[in-house]
């Protein structure tokens, strides 16, 4: 075991994979050299050679085009796209074709391919550095979409979703990248040096994908979360003096209905939460979801809480970011319901 | 109104205007392609492949032949086909327009839902298969079927395909036509235009980084010329020098488009590979001889690891873009017949006559064999099905491979749906 943050576990797991298998090559904007703005790639180009690591243009379509070429001819890219927010060029590449080669080939050609893109707020990037768009990966059939909220679980999924046989959208809370944020931002900042989940395993070692986990075991409430979200609703929980069971999703799909289900038939109430604007977003899929394999034991309606319906806002961050304040008011709320 | 009006019109006489290309010609008028520069066959040089790209900018702006209008074959690209070849190549191209004839009644009859036809452009995709080698990979668009006849692969198989049957090799998943044959050499075809472009560049680059011996071949047409990824495409072929072929059909029409639209004020589609230093050569995409020379020319750079290379097939589409149009609306209907570079095959078959490797007789013979295995192959798939009857693929399969391992959601979907 080693201590982590999330960017030095992230970069382990393509460590440990490009070392394991030859066949795995990561690139994408400023990934080679430099190592990636947010350092996630730092010392793989040296390790590995310019072959397995390396620059490229500015281009994300090209990026993830070229890595689903290189996966129909037999490797395992795992591609950076700088921010999700520039993902939307590849959009075609992604939903077109990575998600749907397996299917209209009918297994001649397959994609095996990771995406890495940071997510998410709480760094001032204004709409352009902040956005949390899971919902357009969720909604496409053929792709597995994966959400870490710390360095133990970023390292075993991430080895996960390289060894995965389809196409893996595997976002990274920015946020969460140098220690754990439960959305006090006017509190000093913390280090995964001092939470357990910054203890990460040396070597090869998977989390397996499409299992979700209790993080904080209650009897009163359920809260669905994935990413920053998951730290937020433990704070949350603490604040309010509501006995919540906090579960992260940690894969959004496959999901973990059986999990999720186990959860809210034994509180009888729920609450999903994320930071992605609410209208369907993909806490409307969960809620839907409970509904239909738990109405009977549902003793409030489920609540939502998320990011407006707004652009990410630059200055307003704190005001639109769906903090441990408007969480605790929808956990009490739920209870007095 | 005074001199304020003089004022405004002043200011009219001034002011910018709005232009959108238009073709030559429209529904009713003269066909006329005078405007198409035409070079005499033989007269374009023949640079050694391993030539600095900037020494050959004129290729990107002449039309490289080999075939003149007698049938001889003439100038530094000719040669590379012995009379057997050629004559292969002749039935290769003859039974790809067979294909396409018993396809199209197919669908009237209502065997199929769509169909797509090479009328015009059969040597583009059949000859440029017979530059490659095994185990080198196509990333073509709906209009290379001559890959897969040229390249052996068995006519019921795309029939099967075609006709959405039992035996289609895609499970009836995918639109007719959007092959996919791996071990072909024929990556699956999307339908989303471009996309593949840039793929067929991944691919190569991953058989560099491999440090294998094969390469790739990326189509797009003159109209997906427009789309972002083929500049992504350029832009990494470029920059990784990547092994590959990026071919663009530019047989004039995208959809009821005419290509002024997508070109632009660049005067070819070859030219926009200058900007990239990719070495871009337009070739007499009717002439069987020269798009194999060029091919070679390209497919041996490719594989000698001096990088991409840009080919802009000069040919004509002369049928409908598919069966859901209607040329008629938007060009006139003699457009074809003027249409100065002539018919592939008929070109082709005029050469070997020529050389004396051919006759009328041996033609009307091939023909009618050609015609007869195309027919004996449709009718071995209809015994298989055909879209509205026969043997259907199965509605449970419907569920199948979008994953390697089906997830639970999906096998809950499929239960509820009784399959």
């Amino acid at each position: 075991m080693a201590r982590m943050s999330m960017i030095e576990a992230i970069r382990s797991a393509m460590e440990v994979s490009m070392a394991e298998d030859e066949r795995v090559v990561v690139f994408g904007e400023d990934v080679g050299y430099f190592g990636g703005v947010f350092r996630c790639t730092q010392g793989l180009q040296q390790k590995y050679g310019v072959a397995r690591c390396f620059d490229t243009p500015i281009n994300e379509s090209g990026i993830v085009g070229a890595a689903i070429g290189m996966a129909a001819y037999g490797l395992r890219p795992c591609v950076e796209i700088q921010f999700v927010d520039y993902m939307y060029p590849a959009y075609d590449q992604i939903v077109s074709e990575a998600a749907r080669i397996r299917y209209r080939s009918a297994g001649q050609f397959t994609c095996p391919i990771v995406i890495r893109m940071p997510t998410g707020g709480g760094i001032f990037g204004g709409q352009t550095h902040s956005q949390s768009p899971e919902a357009l990966f969720t909604h496409v059939a053929g792709l597995k979409t994966v959400v870490p909220s710390n360095p133990q679980d970023a390292k075993g999924l991430l080895i996960a979703a390289i060894e995965d046989p389809d196409p893996v959208i595997f976002l990274e809370p920015k946020r969460l990248y140098n220690g754990p944020f439960d959305g006090h931002h006017d509190r000093p900042v913390t280090p995964w040096s001092t939470h357990p989940l910054g203890e990460v395993p040396d070597g090869h070692f998977t989390v397996r994908l499409g299992e979700a986990v209790v993080r904080r075991p209650g009897k009163a409430v359920t809260v669905l979360a994935y990413g920053t979200m998951v730290h937020v609703a433990e704070a949350a929980a603490e604040e309010a003096g509501v006995d919540a069971e906090v579960i992260d999703l940690r894969t959004l799909l496959p999901l973990d209905l059986e999990t999720v289900a186990t959860s809210v038939k034994k509180t009888r109430r729920c609450v999903v939460i994320h930071e992605a604007t609410l209208t369907s977003g993909f806490g409307a899929e969960l809620v839907a979801l409970v509904q239909e394999e738990c109405f009977w034991h549902l003793e409030a309606p489920i609540m939502r809480v998320a990011g407006y319906d707004t652009p990410y806002p630059h200055a307003q961050e704190w005001a639109y970011f769906p903090g441990p304040r408007r969480v605790a008011e929808a956990l009490v709320a739920t209870m007095e319901a | 109104m005074g001199v304020d009006s003089d004022d405004m019109n002043e200011k009219t006489a001034a002011s910018l205007s709005f232009q959108v290309p238009e073709p030559e010609v429209r529904p009713g008028e003269t066909p006329d392609f005078s405007h198409v520069q035409i070079p005499r066959a033989g007269s374009v040089p023949r640079p050694p492949v391993d030539v600095e790209p900037s020494e050959i900018r004129d290729l990107a702006y002449s039309i490289i032949r080999v075939l003149n209008r007698q049938g001889e074959a003439v100038g530094p690209w000719a040669g590379g086909l012995d009379e057997e070849e050629l004559r292969e190549g002749l039935r290769h191209m003859m039974t790809l327009r067979a294909f396409d004839a018993r396809m199209l009644t197919a669908q009237r009859q209502g065997k199929t839902s769509f169909y797509m036809q090479h009328m015009g452009e059969e040597a583009v995709s059949c000859a440029f298969r017979r530059a490659l080698e095994p185990g080198d990979m196509n990333f073509p668009t709906y209009r290379q079927a001559g890959l897969l006849i040229a390249g052996d692969y068995p006519m019921v198989e795309m029939m099967n395909q075609i006709f959405s049957n039992e035996a289609d090799p895609l499970k009836g998943r995918q639109l007719p036509v959007l092959y996919s044959a791996r071990e072909h050499g024929f990556f699956s075809v999307s339908g989303n235009l471009a996309t593949q472009f840039i793929q067929a560049v991944g691919w190569a680059m991953a058989s560099a980084i491999s440090r294998d011996t094969r390469i790739a071949a990326g189509w797009i047409g003159d109209g997906s010329t427009a789309e972002s990824d083929f500049h992504a495409g350029l832009v990494f072929a470029s920059t990784y020098r990547a092994p590959v072929v990026l071919n663009i059909v530019n047989n004039q029409w995208a959809i009821s488009t005419f290509q002024g639209i997508a070109r632009g004020g660049s005067g070819t589609f070859a030219a926009r590979g200058l900007g990239f230093g990719i070495p871009a050569l337009r070739v007499d995409g009717n002439d069987y001889l020269a798009v194999h020379a060029v091919a070679k020319w390209a497919v041996e750079r490719a594989r000698r690891n001096l990088g991409p290379t840009l080919i802009e097939h000069v040919t004509y589409r002369v049928g409908a873009h598919s069966t859901s149009d209607d040329p008629s609306a938007y060009r006139p209907k003699t457009e074809s017949d003027a249409w100065p570079l002539g018919d592939p095959i008929i070109r082709l078959k005029n050469h070997l006559v020529a050389i004396g490797a051919w006759s009328e007789e041996r033609h009307k013979q091939a023909e009618a064999e050609i015609m007869d295995k195309v027919i004996g192959a449709q009718r071995e798939a209809e015994s298989r099905g055909t879209l509205h009857s026969g043997g259907q693929p199965s509605a449970r399969d419907l569920f199948e491979g979008v994953y390697a391992t089906m997830p639970p959601h999906l096998r809950r979907q499929r239960q509820k749906a009784g399959f």
